[in-house]
């Protein structure tokens, strides 16, 4: 048996005798274990494959989510910051009619309007909401915005601030309220809202002096050291959370306000494992933004739920979603709460995975897998079965236990229906009925039919000098 | 009182011939009387169904199924133990690593992972063009196996291959030798000056086995696909092969074996050959009446190689009136013994289009000369190709040799790497004792696995006529026919 010449490397997929007989010259032989793409794909994906466009855009919009600044510069009134008026609400994930909300977004919707004054109290709003009048009902990403769980965003509610320093574009999300009975999980009695009506009196004007005093704060940064500290950015946000009263800690106690203001305030964030959250998605959406809009690229964008449908957007299909059913998640319940007790998935927290964090970095955060009653190798293959479906690694975050392996970042369409790997996305769980609040949190996927969907309309955009013929029999020349 | 216990374990894996071991330990234990650890597939819940044991709660096919019975509660206890340490033990020995070994699902990923080389993909036709602009895009060259790539994506995935310096082999790629590793249907010879571009498999094939003979070696065989030299295509494949081959030192000397391209591809082809600091001889079976055994001997001369006598063992045989029934595993063989028979025998009915012969219809049966391409297309939808299981072709065999309308029956048979274990094994036992002659080509090179010597023994041991040079096994097996005629 003569030795290869030049150490030739082999990639096989398909038959294994192929494979097999290289094996047995001796060649260096990697195997792809191929199985077919989700049904009927197979000429969309073709299409779309054929797309000269693709990979230069792909790369250009890897290049801007995994390079885009994003400092937390203030914290404002929704109603200014978001030109909304009292009776704007907004809500997660693609747009949805009241008619065809969940109990947790109808929940919150209801607290909202009796926050907003727009019904004595929320259960009087049933009936504003199902007239369909005196009030407008839009999607956070439509206004720059993401909301965790139902998302709700109302005029009075305060949302912080972030920026892209280079560009100016500007991303918000409203302050988090902890866990438990809280207005973005559908709770709405009486104390949600006295907690919500203290956020906007007290603890978001003081935040805003303290950010206003400190100048801005590199969000990014923060992402990337809670990533070797035992948080995924989703999920999880302890680090996250406690690195960010560090930063602010000192203006706060400078900030001149009543010591017991800011001992309340500091309470609050230091008992909130989640209050980083609502950083980490304005972050991430701030930099995803960034590849919008750039034609022939197959990346996602946004994931968001409604809890009702799961939509996704596209870098190259500008700002149509793409939407299925919500899936209900898997994971462990709260006291007596059980799966049946569950709403479908919600919140468009999943934009975090979308930018490469999340359940994209769970190998990061091995205590998440938890909550499913899974093993640390859990996680460590779930973020590697995410860098399948993905275009690139992540040159900011990183996974210590993949010897600082980026993570992996950049979602591809066509990726996710070829190997029919979903991202993985990890998540809190909202009572399927209004008012009820969280009870429980786990792991979720994408309905699988949205990325077929999304394929078939990046394969009508592909230009009339890419197309290609219909498929021919035969073809042996 | 037996015992017993199911129980579900997530997140767990391993493979069915582990599991089935560590089943049949676990069943052959002091006091056991059943035991299965398998995946919970719906195959496996049939199993233990069988077995007896209850159903588990709900599980998917990913979760671990532990079943015991024994004797008594304090056995069964002890083996499920020993089943835990079995499985702590394969974690504790993979670990974090464990995760590392799952397969890679696409080109890019196993790409990503071991840096840029050649893909071999052979998966379903319509799928192909995808994995193989993936690899593409990733900076491989390319070697298509499958077929029923269309004409609008070859040359999307060619293009984008030649932007990139990149080769794609392809597609319906039978054969190519890379760096002297046979890639598909090929073989081990020996390191030599003969660079090869090939738009034709089994053509290739034919030629590297004569050169072997004659003790010639070659540099690379690059296939390019049947189609490659084809107006639409536009000969992207040969042009990106040639070049590759007037910049490789071991290359002295070309040669490009195709169907005839079309003319101005033809003319572009003899332009930039033209401008090679090497040779090039052209194999371009019916343009010029040439065949391939005469193609590979211009190649000999141009060396200063001495031309041998193609080796041939010739059974004593008695003709039989009647038609020469063909039947190749081999596309290229089989238009080659339609090239050299036709102007002796006039029309010959085939499933391959020629220009001048007669279609076959779906049958593959009619009273004149027939040759049948069992590689082609149509015949091998759901079924692996010939060179790889000849089952359908040894059928059609049985079938021409008690027609009594045959005369002769040619055939090929192809040694090498990917091919039958043992191609003539299965056919010595249909040829011993037949009323018609065989001929046979027999395409081997010294080193095949198959071991050419002894494989042209037994056919000829069996009463076949055997022929290293497909183009003399034609035209004896026509001489056969025509004496039989002349009588």
């Amino acid at each position: 048996m003569t030795p290869p010449r030049d150490g030739a490397r082999f990639f096989t997929a398909g038959i294994d005798v192929l494979a097999d007989a290289l094996i047995a010259q001796g060649a260096d032989v990697h195997r792809v274990e191929w199985k077919p793409p989700m049904l009927d794909t197979e000429r969309d994906l073709a299409q779309v494959m054929a797309d000269p466009r693709r990979v230069p855009a792909n790369t250009e919009a890897f290049r801007r989510i995994a390079s885009t600044d994003a400092y937390l510069i203030d914290v404002l009134p929704a109603g200014s910051a978001l030109g909304l008026s009292r009776g704007d609400l907004l809500h997660a994930g693609p747009p949805i009619d009241w008619e065809r909300a969940s109990g947790p977004l109808r929940g919150a919707l209801m607290g909202a309007a009796a926050l907003e004054g727009l019904a004595a109290r929320p259960e009087d709003a049933v009936s504003l909401f199902a007239s369909g009048k005196g009030y407008s009902l839009e999607p956070t990403h439509h206004y720059g915005a993401v909301g965790p769980m139902a998302g709700v965003v109302s005029s009075s509610m305060w949302v912080f601030v972030i920026e892209d320093r280079a560009s100016g574009r500007r991303t918000y999300c409203t302050l988090n309220e902890g866990l438990g009975k809280v207005l973005r999980y559908g709770a709405y009695s009486p104390d949600v809202l006295t907690r919500l009506r203290w956020m906007s009196d007290e603890l978001a004007p003081l935040l805003q002096q303290a950010v206003r005093t400190h100048g801005p704060i590199d969000l990014r940064a923060i992402l990337a050291q809670m990533l070797h500290m035992g948080d995924e950015g989703h999920n999880r946000n302890r680090a996250g959370t406690l690195m960010f009263l560090r930063e602010l800690l000192p203006d706060l106690i400078d900030s001149g306000r009543p010591s017991s203001e800011i001992a309340r305030a500091v309470r609050f964030i230091a008992t909130n494992d989640h209050f980083f959250l609502n950083l980490a998605m304005p972050a991430c959406k701030l930099t995803l933004d960034a590849a919008r809009g750039i034609a022939g690229s197959t990346i996602v964008v946004a994931m968001a739920r409604n809890g009702t449908d799961f939509g996704i957007q596209i870098a190259g299909t500008d700002d149509e979603w793409f939407t299925g059913p919500a899936q209900v998640p898997v994971g462990l319940f709260l006291g007596s709460y059980g799966p049946d007790d569950a709403n479908p998935d919600i919140g468009d927290s999943a934009i975090t995975e979308t930018a490469g964090v999340g359940g994209f970095a769970m190998a990061s955060a091995p205590a998440i897998v938890r909550f499913v009653g899974g093993q640390v190798a859990d996680a460590l293959a779930t973020s590697r079965r995410m860098y399948e479906i993905t275009v690139g690694e992540h040159p900011m975050y990183s996974i210590p236990a993949f010897d600082f392996r980026g993570t992996p970042t950049g979602i591809d369409v066509t990726k996710i229906v070829r190997t029919q790997i979903l991202p993985q996305i990890t998540t809190g769980m909202a009572g399927k009925h209004a008012g009820v609040g969280q009870v429980g949190a786990g792991l979720v996927t994408p309905p699988p039919d949205v990325f077929p969907k999304a394929l078939a309309a990046l394969a009508c955009r592909v230009p009339a000098s890419a197309r290609l013929g219909r498929p021919v029999s035969g073809g042996n020349g | 009182m037996s015992a017993e216990s199911v129980s579900v374990r997530r997140g767990l894996y391993a493979d069915s011939v582990t599991l089935m071991q560590m089943s049949r330990d676990l069943g052959h234990a002091d006091g056991v009387t059943a035991a299965l650890v398998a995946m919970a597939t719906d195959l496996n819940l049939d199993v233990l169904r069988d077995l007896g044991f209850s159903q588990p709660e709900t599980t998917s096919a990913n979760d671990l199924v532990i079943a015991v019975r024994a004797h008594d509660e304090k056995t069964l206890v002890a083996a499920i133990a020993a089943a835990e340490r079995l499985f702590d033990a394969r974690q504790r020995d993979q670990g974090v690593e464990d995760d590392r070994r799952v397969p890679p699902r696409t080109m890019s990923a196993a790409i990503r992972a071991a840096g840029p080389g050649v893909a071999v993909i052979s998966i379903p036709g319509q799928h192909a063009f995808t994995e193989a602009m993936d690899a593409v895009e990733s900076g491989c060259d390319v070697h298509l196996f499958s077929d029923n790539v269309t004409v609008d994506q070859e040359v999307v995935l060619k293009e984008a291959a030649r932007q990139r310096g990149l080769l794609v082999m392809g597609p319906d790629c039978g054969t190519s030798v890379i760096g002297g590793i046979a890639v598909g249907f090929g073989h081990t010879v020996e390191p030599g000056p003969v660079g090869i571009v090939a738009a034709s498999g089994t053509g290739a094939q034919q030629v590297m086995c004569l050169l072997d003979t004659a003790g010639v070696g070659i540099s690379d065989v690059l296939g390019v696909g049947g189609r490659d030299l084809s107006e639409a295509v536009g000969g992207r494949s040969t042009l990106t092969a040639l070049t590759r081959l007037e910049a490789d030192d071991r290359t002295e000397l070309i040669m490009v074996i195709s169907k005839p391209p079309s003319p101005s591809v033809a003319e572009r082809l003899r332009v930039f050959s033209a401008g090679l600091r090497k040779p090039v001889e052209f194999a371009l079976l019916g343009y010029d009446g040439s065949d391939l055994t005469a193609a590979t001997e211009r190649v000999l001369v141009r060396l200063g190689a001495p031309v041998p006598v193609w080796p041939s063992w010739i059974a004593p045989t008695k003709p039989v009136a009647g038609a020469v029934r063909g039947l190749f595993c081999g596309g290229t063989l089989c238009e080659e013994a339609i090239l050299v028979a036709t102007p002796r025998l006039g029309r010959i009915r085939s499933n391959i289009p020629l220009p001048f012969d007669g279609p076959l219809g779906p049958s593959l049966r009619a009273p004149g000369h027939v040759m049948i391409d069992f590689g082609d297309d149509a015949l091998t939808r759901g079924r692996a190709h010939p060179v790889i299981d000849p089952t359908l072709r040894n059928q059609f065999l049985k079938v021409a040799l008690t027609d009594a309308a045959t005369g002769v029956v040619q055939m090929d048979v192809l040694l090498g790497h990917s091919a039958h274990p043992d191609p003539v094994g299965e056919l010595v036992p249909l040829i011993v004792g037949a009323p018609r002659p065989i001929v046979v080509t027999l395409v081997g090179a010294r080193r095949d696995p198959q071991d050419l010597g002894s494989s042209a023994y037994r056919l000829r041991s069996a009463g076949a006529s055997v022929f290293t040079s497909n183009a003399e096994a034609t035209r004896y097996a026509v001489s056969l026919a025509t004496a039989d005629a002349a009588r």
